[in-house]
């Protein structure tokens, strides 16, 4: 028998391929279709043969722990989700203003720090925080741009409002998981999405180029733009190196690169050559040993002056953390109003502050009911599930609030949208989220995709790949 | 290019073709020992002495047996030339120069991987051990085709080319050592008929045989040595390696024939002489044993020069700003 949605249940979510009634939705009748007039078994065999592929091509992440066979494919789904143009047009309005904004405000927080001075955000709460560096108080990036590329992580709650959870501007991964799917997806469903309309995201690539060397210092014709990675054995290895073979520049580690006569070189077969551009996927505590953390091995010693002295342009810009911690982002639509006198498009989940006496309160008294998270953590560790959690998890968690207050927030647990996903031999509902990627160079452009991510456990709210998270391919159409 | 990618790209290309060579070195051995007399018995202590791994293997295994050897050469991962570290090596370095490399090349290094890797999960693989070889050379030629197709013959290829020509002349000269410590304890009993055939098990170890042939119609030691060691046409004779090596070499460093500008082309170019200008029965008269042993020491200090020249370079101490 075929695969059909004839028994789905969205049961009461927000599905995004399916109504309530049954029927697909405008924008994935075409796929629907499709699947369903496929022969019996052939999408199990695709959605096989799909996972084949990306093992051979070795697009894979390792699992630390045991010795051998500890690489494992990032689970992949293969009904794609879809975006809708009219839905895609708020969310990149959106987010070209949160991007806008979360600029200003770095550049503002960097040198004359207007916004504490007006008393809009508490300045303790700045200061305080280990995202803010001051070592990049003063410091005059290239064309005033900080966040060069940014992942935002955006959900939909029951009623089909879309929110942002939390902005990603240090080193945002898992747009090459974006592009990898793509090309996978054209192969498997070719039909359904040539009909679909679906708008490109193959370019990322060149347009990332193109963000880089816009930053160069003046006067260099064609300037050497290279990305920087922690090595083979960082987990996002394959996005390092898949970015810089895709852009045609060279993948650096630290060792290759050495401060000399005030610039930046690397070590090559002829000799030194100068640097001009450096993407750098290591986060800014390590970047250089001289500035930041003493014990790197993994940066430049030095980069930071020659990097002061806009001899070299860095992506993103060290620092930028700041304007992605948690507590700050619950400002954010006083950001948006101080600085660009608009009210904020894309809304925030409503967030308590558990620095905030009143509303910590409010958190301990409701701890079964709140999602609770570290603000600066990532990747789902130190976060809490209230309505999935037990009493002494819960009680653990009560604890470190007392202990750290500034350290959580907490958000009402959202009913995370759903879309269906492959389960052995039929479909099933899954909780998902989005992240588009950003770029800032000459103009913000927001990539029409974006990675959705799954949670693959049935009734789980955690996407992470590290919590057993999947991805799909994300169609937006035009 | 950088030196880091250029040292992975280097050993990338020599750990395969050295996983290659392993299995040859098998297949050879496997070969001698069907045709030899029963009463001789098998010799694998030979194999694990040629490689260079003797006491390694000692303390390790004890006995030299077809088991012990077979085990220690092909998945033993603590041995680092074994097969699977080899190729494990080969991809590691393959996948730290993904974007350098052809995505066809890397996803042959990855296949190549995970044929090896499921074939030491598998304890029937080595049920028939020609099979499996022989999908290793299968599997190493692949890439080298791959490569050749899709690579462009630019800077990083030539070093390519440096790290498999010097591994497989080296490789080489060990497949000729196989039959000299083979024959070196009875060296008389073995009759001709023997001899014979086991030169032509030799040859086809290295794909020389129907080369051979029609370079000379007899299998006799000495001809066998000058066609492995000193032929010219031969792709996997000494002479074409170190030959081509030096052309990849001049081609990275810019030098003209018969000239240098660096200790590698002084010493590659020192050994390629002698090789053009020696007749294989000066080799034997002064023992082929102590010839190839003293090639392959000049083997690796070509090795050493390489990693001097081009895979460490420090800043001039003095000038690296504060």
């Amino acid at each position: 028998m075929p695969l059909d949605f004839k028994l789905y249940d969205t049961e009461n979510f927000y599905d995004e391929l399916i109504q309530p009634s049954g029927a697909p939705r405008p924008g994935a009748k075409i796929l629907v279709g499709r699947i369903e007039a496929l022969h019996d078994g052939e999408i199990i065999a695709r959605q096989k043969a799909a996972e084949a592929a990306m093992y051979n091509m070795g697009i894979t992440f390792t699992v630390y722990g045991n010795d051998e066979s500890t690489e494992k494919i990032f689970p992949f789904d293969i009904v794609p989700r879809i975006v809708e143009a009219k839905d895609w047009e708020y969310i990149e309005r959106g987010l070209k203003q949160r991007i806008h904004a979360l600029n200003m405000f770095l550049d503002d927080i960097y040198h004359k720090q207007k916004i504490l001075k007006d008393k809009i955000i508490p300045a303790d709460m700045i200061l305080s925080a280990s995202s803010f560096r001051p070592q990049c108080v003063g410091l005059d990036v290239p064309r005033g741009i900080w966040c060069h590329i940014t992942g935002t992580d955006l959900i939909r709650d029951r009623d089909g409002q879309h929110y942002v959870l939390e902005d990603n501007l240090r080193c945002p991964s898992g747009v090459s998981y974006v592009l990898e799917n793509r090309q996978v997806l054209k192969r498997t469903l070719p039909i359904a999405f040539e009909a679909s309309r679906v708008r490109a995201v193959d370019d990322y690539p060149a347009r990332l180029l193109e963000t880089l060397q816009f930053l160069a210092p003046d006067n260099i014709p064609s300037p050497t733009v290279v990305v920087l990675t922690p090595g083979m054995y960082n987990s996002a290895y394959f996005e390092h190196s898949f970015l810089a073979q895709q852009m045609g520049v060279e993948l650096v580690e630290g060792s290759d690169l050495v401060v000399m006569d005030g610039y930046v070189h690397m070590r090559t077969t002829s000799g030194f050559q100068r640097v001009d551009v450096i993407y750098r996927r290591i986060d800014d505590d390590f970047i250089d040993p001289k500035a930041f953390r003493a014990d790197s091995v993994l940066g430049v010693p030095g980069l930071m002056d020659v990097y002061r002295n806009g001899r070299v342009a860095l992506a993103n810009a060290p620092g930028t953390g700041i304007a992605d911690d948690k507590a700050v982002y619950t400002y954010l639509p006083q950001i948006v109003k101080y600085y660009l006198g608009e009210d904020m498009i894309l809304p925030n989940v409503p967030t308590h502050i558990c620095a905030d006496e009143k509303e910590r309160e409010y958190v301990l008294a409701n701890l079964d009911k709140l999602v609770v998270k570290a603000t600066n953590e990532s990747g789902g560790y130190g976060m809490l599930v209230g309505p999935h959690s037990t009493k002494e998890q819960q009680t653990q968690f009560a604890e470190l609030i007392r202990k750290n207050p500034r350290n959580y927030i907490a958000q009402p647990t959202l009913a995370l949208s759903r879309a269906p996903v492959l389960v052995d031999d039929h479909f099933e509902g899954r909780h998902i989220d989005l992240r588009p990627y950003i770029l800032y160079g000459k103009d913000i452009y927001v990539v029409p995709g974006g990675l959705t991510r799954v949670a693959l456990k049935k009734g789980s709210l955690v996407v992470n790949s590290s919590q057993g998270g999947g991805s799909k391919d994300t169609w937006v159409l035009s | 290019m950088l030196s880091r990618v250029a040292n992975s790209i280097y050993w990338m290309s020599r750990y395969l073709e050295r996983a290659e060579n392993v299995a040859r070195f098998i297949g050879v051995n496997l070969n001698l020992s069907l045709d030899m007399p029963g009463e001789y018995g098998e010799q694998w202590g030979p194999l694990v002495n040629i490689t260079g791994d003797g006491e390694f293997f000692t303390k390790r295994y004890g006995e030299t047996t077809r088991e012990n050897v077979l085990h220690f050469l092909t998945f033993d991962r603590d041995n680092p030339n074994s097969i699977l570290s080899c190729v494990r090596h080969a991809r590691e370095n393959a996948r730290s120069v993904r974007e350098i490399i052809s995505s066809e090349m890397w996803e042959q290094a990855n296949h190549f991987y995970l044929m090896v890797k499921d074939a030491a999960a598998n304890k029937s693989s080595l049920e028939n051990p020609h099979d499996f070889y022989q999908n290793v050379k299968t599997e190493s030629h692949l890439f080298d085709g791959i490569t050749e197709a899709t690579m462009s013959h630019g800077e990083a290829w030539h070093f390519l080319q440096m790290g498999e020509l010097l591994e497989r002349a080296d490789k080489t000269s060990r497949i000729l050592d196989v039959k000299y410590f083979i024959l070196l304890p009875d060296q008389h009993v073995l009759g001709a008929a023997i001899d014979n055939i086991q030169w032509s098990a030799l040859l086809k170890s290295a794909s020389a045989l129907e080369m051979y042939r029609k370079h000379s119609k007899q299998i006799t030691p000495s001809k066998v040595a000058e066609f492995l060691l000193l032929n010219k046409d031969f792709p996997r004779s000494v002479q074409s390696c170190l030959r081509r090596a030096t052309n990849s070499l001049r081609a990275i460093t810019g030098s003209q024939q018969d000239d240098f500008s660096n200790v590698i082309e002084r010493r590659l170019g020192k050994l390629l002489a002698d090789l053009n200008y020696t007749q294989i029965d000066e080799i034997i008269s002064c023992g082929l044993h102590e010839f190839l042993d003293g090639l392959q020491t000049r083997l690796n200090k070509i090795d050493d020069a390489i990693f001097e020249s081009y895979f460490t370079l420090r800043p001039l101490t003095g000038r690296s700003a504060t």
